[in-house]
């Protein structure tokens, strides 16, 4: 046997769309061990509550990334409404709900995209970001922006949808829910994908529970975590049950993402269906007072948004822990005993946001 | 030599971008807007490349990256900061992690502001580039030639010299 | 409206693996751990999840004070405590994989931990200011021809 070999990977890398390093350490092609290095992207955000109030500070933790935007101002924004006893209107709750199932459908396409690139099937990539297309028109259409919405507010939400505009979107889900149904079936049948990723990157259900894997990770690897089922936003009214694989593997993981894009679908149509009407904001007055650990469900799974103030217009401290920082000693984890050329498919199987895990 | 200009590769390059605009910059390369129709082509290898993307700002970690990245690029060659970190920091310019614009550490040449950039602005700010390319090219090439002329007349000078 | 039940319960650096261990063995999941200093306090909170069921411990320490590492217990618990360590400057002993202060490089030493933010770096050349107002303009999301814009930066870049 060949001696242990270092091989850097990353930042700037093919596969990568954002720059991690990992230090993989080789015996011939196998990987014994990876060690994760960080920082690229730590921008430092959290310091901001200082110098931004805590209205304002709803901008930033939307951009903390470009993908989960939209989930993230929910996030940040129940934490303050939880804090000062907001009462939501329904009808904000709802927009909510089908914009986080509208962000939802876009993020996992991009990923389902990714994952293709990521195994060299280019023509899969390029129809995933094709329907994707679709989703971003329809969030364009109803906030104004495709990646960073702007919709969500402290009280509720900044725009109105129309009910004609959600008959349209919703017959649109239709011809949309065929292209999905179309491009799953060669995720979950295709001979190339399931070469690449059938027994690839094994994550047992104890390890996922141990290392504290959440989202897609999780419920791969057979554990039905998904903190929409405690009902926040309108999902306590909507019909829903959480997707599990018992795969452990990438394989497994791909599929739970693939199944949630026609979950999504059917949580659109039935919050299009059941909205209700009336007002779309509450007024805010005074400063939040005390502290809030705030989940949400974000495509890549659990996220929390920590906010304690103490009634000044500047919160003390937010605190985002996203759940790719909780999927990177998973990964850690699945890297171990893998072949080199799977590396990069292992790695975007968690699906990594590196502008969320640093901040 | 316009063929470099006909069909440009590009390396993209995410310095501490919140990922918004990077997916807008991936989304130009599919159907739907397609740059790949203008010749234009992604790669992963600055060695190729003839034009370096940039999204996000600069922080002392990716700074070396950065220069790393656009010293190993052929001249002559174009830089694009794509979104408003790019330009200036935009929203995280007073995080202290945040060290400012691109321009902080390679010469820019095109600025494309925006949170997030439409990947119609990318497409403009591309074909903008793709001028600046043409008359660098023109320059280079004049300025080479000027050089080949000066070598050999130095060289017979030299010889002369002797 | 939706709000979770949260508990909070306080901990010492002494009992802190034993209550953590308890936890574990009752199945609980590791969520985050994270910092945070409010006057000469440290806070740090611990949380936990079973079923939906919201658990925090939270340990107050004092600076200098040294934490024990958690990752005996909890493996996960190492990318927070190296992020805690890099961030706030709290010593936290035994990481089961310790990164040494290198998990998150930042351009200032444990910036959490100073009262003001102190700017990286202010000198910047006067064209990237013009194109940085030029671009702050542009970034209202209007279609007011941005590149026009782009182009009033790169002209001045060009001469």
């Amino acid at each position: 046997m060949a001696g242990r070999i270092v091989v850097p990977f990353g930042p700037q890398h093919p596969v990568l769309p954002e720059p991690i390093h990992l230090d993989l350490v080789l015996e011939d092609e196998r990987v014994v061990e990876a060690i994760p290095s960080i920082g690229y992207v730590h921008r430092g955000l959290e310091k901001l509550v200082e110098k931004r109030d805590f209205k304002d500070f709803v901008y930033i933790a939307e951009r903390i990334c470009g993908i989960c935007s939209f989930t993230h101002s929910v996030g940040y924004c129940k934490a303050i409404e939880s804090i000062m006893d907001l009462q939501v209107p329904e009808r904000a709750q709802y927009l909510r709900t089908i914009w986080s199932e509208y962000s939802r459908l876009h993020s996992h396409l991009l990923w389902l995209g990714l994952y293709a690139d990521a195994m060299g099937f280019e023509n899969l990539f390029m129809n995933a970001w094709k329907i994707r297309e679709s989703i971003l028109d329809a969030m364009e259409e109803t906030t104004g922006g495709r990646v960073i919405q702007g919709v969500c507010k402290v009280g509720g939400v900044r725009r109105d949808i129309s009910d004609a505009k959600l008959k349209e979107m919703t017959s649109k889900l239709d011809s949309i829910g065929g292209e999905i149904e179309d491009l799953c079936h060669v995720f979950f049948d295709d001979a190339s994908v399931k070469h690449r990723s059938v027994g690839v990157g094994m994550l047992s259900k104890e390890d996922a529970h141990k290392l504290g894997a959440v989202g897609p990770v999780a419920k791969g690897s057979g554990i039905a975590l998904d903190l929409r089922q405690t009902g926040y936003s309108a999902y306590g009214s909507l019909d829903f049950k959480p997707i599990v694989e018992t795969g452990c593997d990438c394989y497994a993981r791909c599929i739970v993402r693939a199944k949630e894009l026609a979950q999504s679908v059917d949580l659109i149509k039935q919050a299009a269906a059941n909205i209700p009407a009336g007002d779309i904001e509450v007024k805010v007055k005074g400063n939040p007072d005390g502290e809030y650990f705030s989940r949400v469900e974000q495509p890549r799974g659990e996220c929390i948004h920590y906010v304690k103030a103490n009634g000044s217009k500047n919160i003390l401290r937010e605190r985002v822990r996203t759940p790719s920082s909780a999927n990177i000693p998973p990964l850690v984890k699945m890297l171990e005993g893998c072949q080199m050329a799977d590396v990069p498919v292992i790695v975007l199987s968690i699906d990594p946001c590196i502008g969320c895990a640093e901040r | 030599m316009s063929g470099l200009t006909k069909s440009p590769w590009i390396i993209h390059y995410d310095a501490s971008s919140c990922n918004g605009c990077d997916i807008e910059v991936l989304a130009c390369l599919t159907p739907l807007y397609d740059v790949e129709r203008f010749g234009i082509l992604n790669t992963g290898n600055p060695k190729h490349a003839d034009i370096f993307v940039v999204t996000g700002s600069v922080n002392e970690q990716n700074r070396e990256v950065i220069k790393n990245i656009y010293d190993q690029m052929p001249k002559p060659n174009v830089v694009i900061g794509v979104g408003i970190c790019a330009c200036s920091g935009g929203v995280f310019k007073e995080c202290y992690n945040v060290a400012g614009g691109v321009g902080q550490v390679i010469p820019v040449d095109v600025y494309v502001p925006g949170c997030s950039v439409r990947p119609e602005q990318i497409i403009d700010g591309v074909v903008k580039a793709l001028g600046i390319l043409e008359e660098k090219r023109a320059a280079f090439a004049a300025e080479n030639k000027g050089k080949k002329t000066d070598k050999s007349n130095a060289g017979e000078k030299k010889e002369g010299g002797n | 409206m939706h709000k979770e039940e949260q508990t909070i319960t306080e901990v010492t650096v002494e009992n802190l693996v034993s209550e953590v261990s308890k936890m574990y063995d009752e199945g609980y999941r590791l969520i985050q751990i994270g910092c945070g200093k409010y006057d000469d306090i440290f806070e740090i909170n611990y949380s936990f999840d079973k079923d939906y069921r919201f658990v925090n411990l939270r340990l107050k320490i004092t600076e200098g004070v040294v934490v024990p590492s958690i990752t005996g217990v909890y493996l996960c618990a190492f990318i927070y405590e190296n992020e805690i360590h890099d961030l706030f400057g709290v010593s936290i002993k035994d990481i089961a994989i310790d990164f040494k202060g290198n998990l998150i490089k930042t351009s200032i030493k444990n910036p959490f931990n100073t009262p003001t933010v102190t700017k990286v770096k202010a000198a910047r050349p006067a064209k990237t200011e013009n194109a940085a107002a030029a671009g702050a303009k542009a970034d209202g999301k209007t279609e007011t021809k941005p590149e026009a814009k782009a182009d009033a930066g790169s002209k001045k870049e060009e001469a």
